[in-house]
């Protein structure tokens, strides 16, 4: 009797399959896509990442030395350096950067004129869309040594160094240079999150004599909270990677790899440039950052939902 | 109406600081791009005298010419403008038809799919694999290598997904009783009443597409097959280096022309096709279209 339902139950679940094949038709492009240009890299990359490459064996036989790579991360004072430095610039982009894109979306929020709010909005979010290759020329010649910065300081007295090549100002300029670029991006989501908080509340407080201030401590604030949750879990699953290569890569040389080089940098000039790493090597350590970032990302979740708010799923 | 709700609470000092601060912001923000733009009309011997703080002393558009004349521009142009053109074109065709597709509530495995897409997100082959794959495609020095490995973005996709999900089933469940298949619901029905929503999306893709170096940088390595970016970051690194000798004869019979100006009106040529399609693509982001991705 069971045996039975089971055959309907396959043959029903085959008519329904093909009556969708144009479904599974118009999706095989995208599939075939994410298996070769995402899926064959994680599987190439996974065994590259136990091997010792040699040119003349590619990816799937050079010879195999299993977990050696990761063992030698732990005594490369580079990787250290650069893991390091990526953990830091992470951190600062959370507790500057995100800070700021909620403090931005709160108060324009504030701006009664509907008119005037779009236009600042609009003008802060400009630079999300220029690349950093455009970008890095800009500010190399504003704070370059002969750029408008360095002159003004230069009049009022000041040594004169760019921030661009001091290792004490790398990272600070690393982290305010991009919030400059991406706070009004930033600030849109939690925007778009105000407006869905109930006007009556606003009003009620209103009513009760609550001022600005704290009407968007009480009700704003509160009303975006699992936004900036969600926000909080995606960033610190980010913590190794942070979306910093192209700002990085573009800005940084030699008297700041101390502090401004990241993992990701590290990958990519051990890889291409110095290559004096083997590939191997980089890709071990181009895996362990994704694993940290899933570890990070579960984590994460875990302790927001711990915490009462909703997580990623 | 806006009148009546401004007149009711008046203007206090909190509105005030807020828009003071907010103007300061947005001066912060364009000043670096006119910083730009005067030195790009600079030469020279106008610099040597002044620099140009808030206003251009002179008017000077050898730094464009220069730059117009350079052969390399002018293919590196030519590479951009396809890629991003094609390459938006691939984009879309795959992010709408996926996005309409895994849109499905009824179809088998939809799940299986979801998640083998968004895992994708977290966890990537690295830098060294995914060059050998396209290596081993054969893709190194083909303008193909700047397409096909950003031909969908995860997030997008989603976003897309999310909003066909919510699009009226009635209208698509009428064309289906009228004997339509899916394709001809796709084409017909979904994309028609998604225009300004799909062209959004085309926008965001286009600028990606527009600002593309770092599959450049990875694949290609001919001077001919350069795009803008790589172009433009040659130029502020080495200048003389990169010019043809075309553009270099030209750069030293004008003696006035700084070497500054000339990559400064190369910055101000790239950033142009955004500046023209940034009122558009403002209009959509402010309304909050972005949002949908972080739903469901």
């Amino acid at each position: 009797m069971k045996k039975r339902t089971k055959k309907v139950d396959c043959v029903r679940l085959w008519k329904r399959i093909k009556n969708d094949r144009m479904l599974y038709l118009l999706l095989a492009p995208v599939l075939a896509w994410y298996l070769v240009f995402c899926y064959l890299p994680v599987a190439g990359g996974i065994s590259l990442s136990l091997r010792n490459f040699r040119y003349d064996m590619g990816i799937w036989e050079s010879p195999f030395v299993g977990l050696e790579h990761f063992r030698k991360m732990l005594s490369d004072r580079e990787f250290m350096q650069a893991a390091k430095n990526t953990i830091i610039i992470s951190l600062g982009r959370i507790g500057f950067q995100m800070p700021c894109a909620i403090l931005t979306a709160l108060f324009l929020n504030e701006i009664r004129s509907a008119k005037l709010k779009r236009t600042f909005q609009t003008v802060i979010t400009f630079p999300h869309f220029i690349s950093w290759v455009v970008l890095a020329g800009i500010l190399s010649n504003l704070f370059g040594s002969s750029g408008i910065i360095n002159q003004i300081l230069d009049v009022l007295g000041i040594a004169n160094v760019s921030p661009i090549t001091s290792a004490s100002s790398f990272r600070p300029f690393i982290w305010i240079s991009n919030i400059w670029k991406e706070v009004g991006w930033d600030s849109i989501i939690y925007l778009a999150a105000i407006t869905s908080i109930d006007p009556g509340l606003y009003e009620a407080a209103e009513v009760d004599g609550a001022g600005r201030l704290k009407r968007i401590w009480h009700i704003t604030l509160p009303g975006i909270k699992s936004t900036i949750a969600i926000m909080l879990i995606l960033a610190v699953g980010q913590i190794m990677t942070n979306g910093s290569f192209d700002q990085i890569f573009n800005l940084y040389s030699a008297p700041v790899y101390k502090v401004g080089d990241t993992l990701d940098t590290y990958i990519f000039r051990e890889s291409f440039i110095t290559g004096g790493l083997n590939y191997g090597y980089s890709t071990a350590i181009g895996m362990f950052k994704s694993i940290i970032g899933v570890i990070m990302i579960t984590v994460s979740n875990k302790v927001v939902t711990a915490l009462g708010e909703n997580g990623l799923y | 109406m806006r009148n009546k709700k401004l007149n009711k609470s008046r203007t206090t000092t909190f509105d005030f600081i807020v828009i003071a601060v907010f103007t300061l912001l947005a001066l912060i923000t364009l000043y670096p791009f006119w910083n730009v733009l005067i030195l790009s009309v600079s030469n020279t011997v106008s610099v040597a005298k002044h620099t140009p703080y808030l206003l251009p002393y002179i008017v000077d558009l050898t730094g464009y010419k220069t730059v117009l004349q350079d052969i390399y521009f002018i293919k590196s142009l030519g590479i951009s403008l396809f890629v991003t053109i094609a390459g938006v074109m691939i984009n879309m065709f795959l992010s709408v038809t996926g996005a309409y597709v895994l849109s499905k509530r009824q179809l088998i495995g939809r799940k299986v799919f979801m998640t083998m897409i968004l895992f994708t997100m977290l966890f990537n082959g690295g830098l060294v694999p995914t060059y050998m794959i396209i290596k081993d495609l054969g893709l190194i020095n083909s303008i193909w290598s700047m397409i096909l490995p950003t031909a969908i973005s995860t997030y997008y996709l989603i976003i897309m997904k999310n909003y066909f999900l919510n699009l009226p089933a009635g209208l698509i469940e009428a064309a289906r009783l009228d004997g339509a298949g899916e394709w001809t619901i796709l084409w017909k029905v979904a994309i028609p009443i998604s225009k300004p929503f799909i062209a959004t999306f085309a926008l965001f893709y286009s600028v990606e597409r527009w600002n593309e170096w770092y599959n450049a940088l990875l694949y290609i390595n001919k001077k001919d097959l350069a795009p803008l970016q790589i172009y433009l970051r040659d130029i502020l690194v080495n200048l003389s280096g990169q010019l043809s000798a075309q553009a270099q004869q030209m750069l030293s019979a004008t003696e006035k022309v700084s070497t500054s100006a000339v990559q400064m009106a190369t910055i101000i040529i790239t950033a142009v096709p955004i500046i023209c399609v940034y009122p558009f693509l403002q209009k959509y982001f402010v309304n909050g279209v972005m949002v949908g991705g972080l739903k469901e």
